[in-house]
């Protein structure tokens, strides 16, 4: 069955990065200050077809109606995994997540969450951490985008 | 095997002679060489990570189910639960799908799945359903190929042994059904089994499936004298809105069938004019009868079978309509009833005969136009043999079967007491190449093989008889089909490969027929389901009076909640779990020590629920029994369960700190 062997492959691929990662006493969880990740570009630089790039997310005043829409969304897709506070349910928790990360970063995590487990180092460290694959919650791009405004908020920005 | 094996009784004692004879002399019976050539595995080689190029649809027959495998690597794809209970899924089991196999008879949890017969739009397979019969409690299945599930479920009525079925008509109006058992239908069913030839008789049904739905309804059965039904297939191009059923036992034989239904020479086809038919109904011609049947439709927004008890049925009698049933003499005991591409032919396989009969429609329409008879059967007209034929392939084998096409003026015809796939050509009814198979052939597959237009590249065998085709496994051994590459003058064996149950029909169509529509998902936005819980925030246990209902929700890796308590002996426990994923191909299982019933397992966005009746006081685990994530071993809760008249409070935790409504 594909998702059995899938899922053993990466359990070894994760018991192997993250032998290398504790031989190499990196990790942990500081703030990082990424702007364009590998994962949205390819080694040309150029944008590659699918991600969400910096560009093309913008932030405004916060915007109470569209965050509503996101809390309903975080309710039924996201809330089993991630709490609103920063412990770790699953993942990790939303608060202050929207100074850890940048935008784009976020809603690719949310939309393109397979290409992010795959190309992404930041993805990849906090996979190494929670060791549960973050599942495809077939959210859309507008569904992504009310769901960084719920955390936003989440984070206090009026 | 059972129903086969008396069927073929008369036959069997041969078999094994005939089989000894073929292995042994393998040059005798065959022109073409029965090795397999140099190229053969090359042209089955179907890649990692690659996809076959067809679905082949292949029917369960005593498992109850629809198998599905890619071609032409033979590679098993899924067994599809229909008429069968299947504890690897909870289908039957689940309080959402146990619907599925109520009868007028109560649950009924097995069925013997014949034929599969993928609908049609103007006369070729379009993949979006695939229909099967049941042969036992006779009922007619609908698997709706978007999700590959048991959409709809109709039982028969008036009926026993739903065999000829479910065949269907050029653009999916009707499948049929015919009685393979006639038994008393009109008035007084407590008969002396002796008067058959007074009180016994059989009907087709007409099936309508709604295009919209896929519910069905018995649009009207039709009346018949007590024979037995056999195979039908629906006319097309010039015979479009006709029917031809094949009949046996029309000796009218009521015991040791073997001997006393194969006395006459010829039985008939039955020719049915639906069309006018169809006038009848609606002129108000036919009569309603009773006829308690219940219909099974699984509602996709609300996740749960839906069932109807439906109490009559519209009936024709062809003996006051008289322009509706013809009879066509057919020899002997005829089995196979096909029609060709072009729908100007039809063929009836007598399994006891030593030819094979093709029928012009045209000829059967002038001489049923000049009054052309050789007398009546049941008070209907029979036509005269010659009139209605359009000639005889003569010895072509021994014990024609089924007939599939090519679509390029050939016709292949399975043997089975000999053994081999024969094809001929329908214009010049000339032999012009045999193969053998491994072992007794019974049904045969060419991809669209049965309707306007087929994708001739490879004929399939579906073998009764298995033997010595792979590892023994004891008495019991897996039933063995073959493919052949057929694209060249000379049919070529390329592949064995074992299937589920006793394959009886079995149907193939291009894979992007199916693909286009295929779903990966249930959006958990749209699940209407009664019990579903959409987020861990909707999670909650609640008593009605000796029933504990469990809101619980699953997602990797874990099950909300994951603690109950206040459960007490003398309670029903249902686990209504919704699955939170959003992603192709995660399911979560779940399952309780000790409940006596199989686990669930559960799609991305779907929500099934589980009966448990505690037996005894203790802390009872329950976990996810699909491998989901490095944290799967993990995904478990306890529910403990106190003695009667205690009063342990209703508690449940929740795992995540934000849940409300969680009694901590």
């Amino acid at each position: 069955m594909v998702p059995r062997t899938t899922t053993y492959a990466v359990v070894a691929a994760f018991v192997l990065i993250s032998a290398f990662a504790v031989s190499c006493g990196s990790g942990g969880d500081k703030p990082t200050e990424n702007t364009t990740t590998p994962s949205q570009t390819n080694a040309a630089g150029t944008p590659k077809p699918g991600m969400i790039q910096p560009s093309d997310v913008t932030l405004g005043a916060l915007d109470a109606a569209v965050a509503e829409k996101g809390k309903t969304t975080y309710d039924v897709k996201c809330q089993a995994c991630h709490s609103l506070e920063s412990n770790r349910v699953v993942g990790p928790g939303w608060k202050g997540i929207t100074t850890r990360r940048e935008p784009h970063w976020i809603l690719n995590m949310a939309v393109n969450t397979d290409a992010m487990l795959a190309d992404d180092p930041e993805a990849q460290k906090q996979l190494e951490e929670c060791l549960v694959r973050m599942p495809n919650q077939g959210l859309s791009k507008t569904e992504a985008r009310e769901v960084l405004e719920f955390m936003r908020q989440n984070d206090g920005v009026k | 095997m059972k129903t086969s094996l008396l069927r073929y009784g008369l036959l069997l004692l041969g078999v094994v002679a005939v089989v000894v004879v073929l292995q042994l002399t393998p040059g005798c019976k065959s022109s073409s060489a029965t090795a397999v050539g140099g190229d053969a595995a090359s042209k089955v080689y179907v890649a990692p990570g690659s996809y076959d190029e067809f679905y082949n649809f292949v029917s369960g027959g005593f498992s109850g189910q629809l198998s599905v495998y890619g071609l032409p690597s033979g590679r098993m794809l899924k067994n599809i639960p229909v008429l069968s209970v299947n504890p690897e899924t909870g289908y039957g089991y689940s309080e959402e799908t146990k619907g599925m196999l109520m009868t007028s008879h109560g649950f009924v949890p097995w069925d013997d799945t014949h034929h599969p017969e993928l609908s049609q739009t103007d006369g070729v397979p379009d993949g979006r359903w695939c229909f099967i019969n049941g042969n036992n409690t006779p009922r007619i299945a609908l698997v709706d190929l978007a999700y590959f599930k048991t959409r709809s479920v109709i039982e028969i009525p008036n009926s026993a042994g739903n065999h000829s079925s479910p065949f269907i008509t050029g653009n999916s109006e009707y499948v049929v059904a015919g009685t393979r058992f006639s038994v008393p239908i009109t008035g007084n069913q407590d008969v002396p089994i002796s008067s058959y030839k007074e009180n016994f008789q059989g009907t087709v049904s007409f099936i309508h499936p709604d295009a919209a739905t896929g519910k069905m309804e018995v649009a009207f059965q039709i009346l018949c004298p007590g024979v037995n039904f056999d195979l039908s297939h629906a006319g097309k191009g010039p015979s479009e809105g006709w029917f031809f059923f094949s009949c046996y036992n029309t000796e009218q034989a009521y015991n040791l069938l073997e001997v006393n239904a194969s006395q006459r020479d010829k039985d008939f086809i039955m020719a049915v004019n639906w069309k006018k038919a169809e006038e009848y109904v609606k002129a108000g011609k036919g009569k309603k009868v009773a006829g308690k049947h219940l219909h099974n439709w699984f509602n996709e927004k609300t996740q749960m079978a839906e069932t109807e008890v439906r109490t009559e049925v519209i009936q024709l009698d062809p003996k006051e309509l008289k322009d509706i049933v013809y009879f066509v003499p057919c020899p002997k005991s005829p089995h196979g009833c096909d029609v060709d591409p072009s729908g100007k032919y039809f063929i009836g396989s007598g399994k006891l005969a030593a030819l094979i009969p093709v029928f012009s429609f045209e000829k059967l329409q002038k001489a049923i136009a000049a009054g052309d008879f050789e007398g009546e059967f049941g008070g209907l007209p029979v036509v005269k043999y010659e009139s209605a034929l359009h000639g005889e392939v003569k010895k072509p084998g021994l014990g024609p079967l089924h007939t599939e096409f090519d679509g390029k003026g050939f016709a292949y015809t399975s043997m089975f007491v000999s053994s081999e796939i024969v094809k001929w050509d329908i214009e010049k009814l000339e032999v012009v190449d045999r193969v053998p198979t491994y072992y007794s052939i019974g049904h045969l597959c060419i991809p669209g093989g049965d309707s306007k237009k087929p994708w001739g590249k490879y004929v399939i065998a579906y073998n009764k008889i298995t033997k010595d085709r792979y590892l023994p496994t004891g008495p019991e051994l897996t039933q063995s089909a073959q493919l052949y590459d057929i694209s060249g003058d000379k049919m070529q064996l390329l592949l064995d490969f074992p299937t589920i149950g006793e394959p009886h029909y079995a149907q193939a169509l291009p894979a992007e027929l199916v693909t286009k529509n295929s779903k990966k998902i249930y959006p958990i936005g749209e699940n209407e389901n009664p019990y579903v819980a959409k987020g861990e925030k909707e999670t909650k246990v609640e008593r009605k009076g000796k029933e504990v209902h469990i809101w619980m929700t699953a997602i990797r890796s874990h099950l909300t909640p994951d603690n109950i308590e206040g459960i007490k002996l003398g309670d029903e426990v249902y686990f209504h779990v919704t699955n939170l994923e959003q992603d192709w191909d995660v399911p979560h299982g779940f399952a309780v020590k000790g409940a006596n019933t199989s686990e669930i397992l559960i799609m991305p966005g779907e929500t099934l629920t589980l009966k448990w009746v505690p037996d005894r006081v203790g802390i009872f685990p329950f976990y996810c029994t699909d491998f989901c994530s490095a944290l799967h071993q993990e995904m478990q809760g306890y529910a403990r369960v106190s003695p009667a008249g205690s009063n342990v409070p209703l508690t449940w935790k929740t795992t995540s700190k934000d849940a409300a409504g969680a009694a901590q």
